[in-house]
């Protein structure tokens, strides 16, 4: 940086100047004390009446799937021609929400974009929650759960091996290397954070839990140097990783004939779907959370304006690939693929196509507005309602396509039952008993990371200038 | 009790930095620098090599994409060969999701073992523990320890070294294990 002229410098800090991470003159002990106080108060009221109605959601779950298991799945509204009913919906649904949080932790670490410590914590705890929901439909859908292990390459004694050509087998490895790589790189971010826990622990009870979770960490730079690099790693690991779960998810839908769903859009399309609901979920609990637990100073109004420019940029790619998928329809002069899209906008199901419609592509709109961007209630419902336009969408994609096929005498309408309905909304249930756990047991903002990003941590904050430790910060921080 | 070490707070990221140096260039080995998070430039500061995670990272990541493309290789072409669709017994195309994932699987389970391998963690207990000063950098203390088992350790004059690179609440740290 020294051989840069002082006046470009200036210009450079001038440009660069943005309103501080953290708010509200918090010192690094301060952000400490913010952030562990949360698990170290007495369990709060409210936390027993979310966790309380959240715990009857998953026991919900745990009867509706029990059920399932006896009677197998004529319980559900499946018929001849729509043989993917909810089960698939939800399943996609929660994978795609389990989008933001490795969007936010890897890509964002990558594009050194320095805002993503305040959430980065809990839109990952987020992800893993959001995809344990997930990989409970395809498990369950099955039918004969009990030959379950015929996903996984197990050796067996009838010598069978899985079909390695299936999209559905691909969906198996991504969705399982997934999880497993997005809670490592929660839990290596985790480990300074529980040495802190630690250190500050007073019973007895938590001092031995945290002592073994935090693995002996002693800050030293000697660890910090792996630990910096393997982060970095893992982040470069994730980052092709995000953007290929969903394309495979896609590939279910895409490698097959089926008129409205063989179309190479798809993949991009999925993935874009997918971080918008990401973010609107991440959005809707980030916005309860400051709230409740008043981190109005960590996670700003900055902060979710800059998300809501995410929600913005994603939505409208998802609108421009629904729009897109009318042109190609038609362009392609295929009458199957024509009727199917023609069916989505105006047929049986056009109600459900056009919830999808109104909730993803113009609501989002809105956020063209900075005054909007910044408003709680505005973005609050508008999250809501990526979060029901995207279920939507899933909705449209998986059963207007199989409800009309090729052969008409076929056609028959699918509605849900109350076990459908049980089970997704007891996967709701289970999402936030994970995840209140999640906020009273461990720190749900990354306090070491946090720390990292305020123009204290840096050395040249001390310098005399300040102009100069903004510029170096900005260009090779 | 056997003597672990000495370890010294100071004031901010800056100073430790530049302690770190001196320290350094005092001709210590044994030293660390302990903070709350990594500070940019410290590895040079206290003359670190580069972390050589990335070495286990991709040749775990190598191994990874290897399985991955033989076991369909050899499921496909030999161990159970099935016509899907017409598709020939060897389709690399098709395998390429699976190997992907492996390798990146293996390589997220090479950077996260690796990094605690090369800390020698998780341990459960470590005589720098013993310090009252070491609990400060998890919340906000720079720390500097040399341990005693360093050449050039030596109780009054490391004592008066870390005093005169500005080093406060200079502990002796004393304990077994």
């Amino acid at each position: 940086m020294s051989s840069v002229n002082t006046s470009h410098v200036k210009t450079a800090a001038a440009v660069l100047e943005e309103a501080p991470l953290v708010q509200g003159g918090l010192t690094f002990s301060g952000i400490t004390e913010k952030i562990s106080g949360i698990t170290e108060k007495k369990t709060p009221q409210l936390w027993w009446l979310l966790f309380g109605i959240a715990l009857s959601g998953t026991l919900v779950l745990a009867g509706s799937i029990g059920w399932l298991f006896y009677e197998g799945t004529g319980i559900w509204g499946l018929n001849n021609p729509v043989g993917w009913g909810w089960a698939i919906v939800n399943f996609v649904f929660w994978v795609g929400i389990g989008h933001a949080g490795t969007l936010i932790s890897a890509i964002l670490f990558l594009l050194r974009q320095k805002w993503r410590t305040a959430i980065n914590r809990f839109a990952e705890a987020m992800t893993i929650v959001a995809v344990i929901c997930a990989g409970i439909f395809p498990a369950i859908h099955v039918g004969r759960i009990w030959v379950v292990y015929y996903m996984f390459p197990v050796p067996n004694q009838m010598e069978m091996w899985p079909n390695f050509r299936s999209p559905l087998l691909w969906d198996v490895f991504a969705v399982g290397t997934y999880f497993t790589v997005s809670f490592l790189f929660w839990f290596v971010g985790l480990v300074p954070d529980l040495a802190t826990f630690r250190d500050r622990a007073v019973s007895k009870v938590k001092k031995a839990v945290f002592g073994v979770l935090a693995m002996g960490w002693r800050w030293g730079n000697r660890q910090w140097k792996h630990y910096e690099l393997a982060y970095l790693m893992l982040a470069g690991l994730a980052t092709p990783l995000v953007l290929s779960v969903h394309s495979v998810v896609s590939t279910d839908f895409a490698t097959s004939l089926v008129p409205g769903w063989h179309t190479t859009i798809f993949p991009p399309y999925f993935v874009a779907g997918a971080i918008f609901s990401g973010f609107g979920m991440v959005l809707t609990l980030a916005i309860i959370a400051r709230r409740v637990f008043n981190l109005e100073n960590l996670i700003t109004v900055d902060h979710l304006e800059k998300m809501n420019k995410v929600i913005l940029v994603t939505g409208s790619m998802v609108g421009y690939s629904y729009i897109m998928e009318f042109f190609i329809a038609w362009y392609s002069g295929n009458i199957y693929e024509v009727f199917a899209f023609i069916n989505r906008g105006f047929g049986n199901y056009a109600w459900a196509y056009w919830i999808m419609f109104t909730c993803n592509v113009i609501t989002p709109q809105l956020f063209w507005f900075r005054k909007f961007r910044r408003s709680i209630p505005i973005m609050f419902t508008l999250s809501i309602f990526v979060n029901i336009g995207m279920w939507f969408e899933r909705f449209v994609i998986t059963v207007t396509s199989l409800s009309r096929d090729f052969l008409p005498s076929s056609w028959d309408y699918y509605s849900p039952t109350i076990w459908d309905i049980m089970t997704f909304v007891g996967s709701f249930g289970l999402f936030f008993t994970l995840f209140l756990l999640f906020l009273r047991f461990l720190p749900l903002i990354a306090m070491s990371e946090v720390k990292g990003v305020t123009p204290e941590a840096d050395p040249h904050h001390y310098d005399h200038g300040h102009a100069h430790a903004d510029a170096h910060q900005g260009g090779a921080a | 009790m056997k003597t672990h070490g000495m370890i010294a707070a100071f004031e901010n990221p800056a100073v430790l930095l530049t302690a770190a140096a001196r320290v350094r260039d005092a001709g210590y080995q044994h030293f660390d620098c302990h903070s709350p998070f990594p500070i940019h430039g410290m590895d040079d500061a206290m003359g670190l090599k580069r972390s050589p995670v990335g070495y286990i990272v991709g040749g775990m990541a190598a191994l990874g994409a290897t399985i991955g493309f033989g076991l369909q290789t050899w499921v496909t072409t030999s161990a159970y060969p099935l016509v899907i669709s017409g598709k020939p017994m060897f389709s690399w195309q098709a395998y390429i999701i699976i190997t992907f994932a492996l390798f990146v699987l293996f390589g997220a389970f090479g950077a996260v073992i690796g990094m605690f391998r090369l800390n020698r963690l998780p341990r459960l207990h470590h005589p720098i523990f013993y310090s009252e000063l070491i609990a400060k950098a998890s919340d906000d203390g720079f720390l500097i320890s040399i341990e005693a088992d360093d050449a050039r350790f030596d109780e009054e004059q490391t004592r008066a070294f870390l005093a005169s690179i500005g080093g406060t609440n200079i502990e002796l740290v004393r304990g077994e294990g």
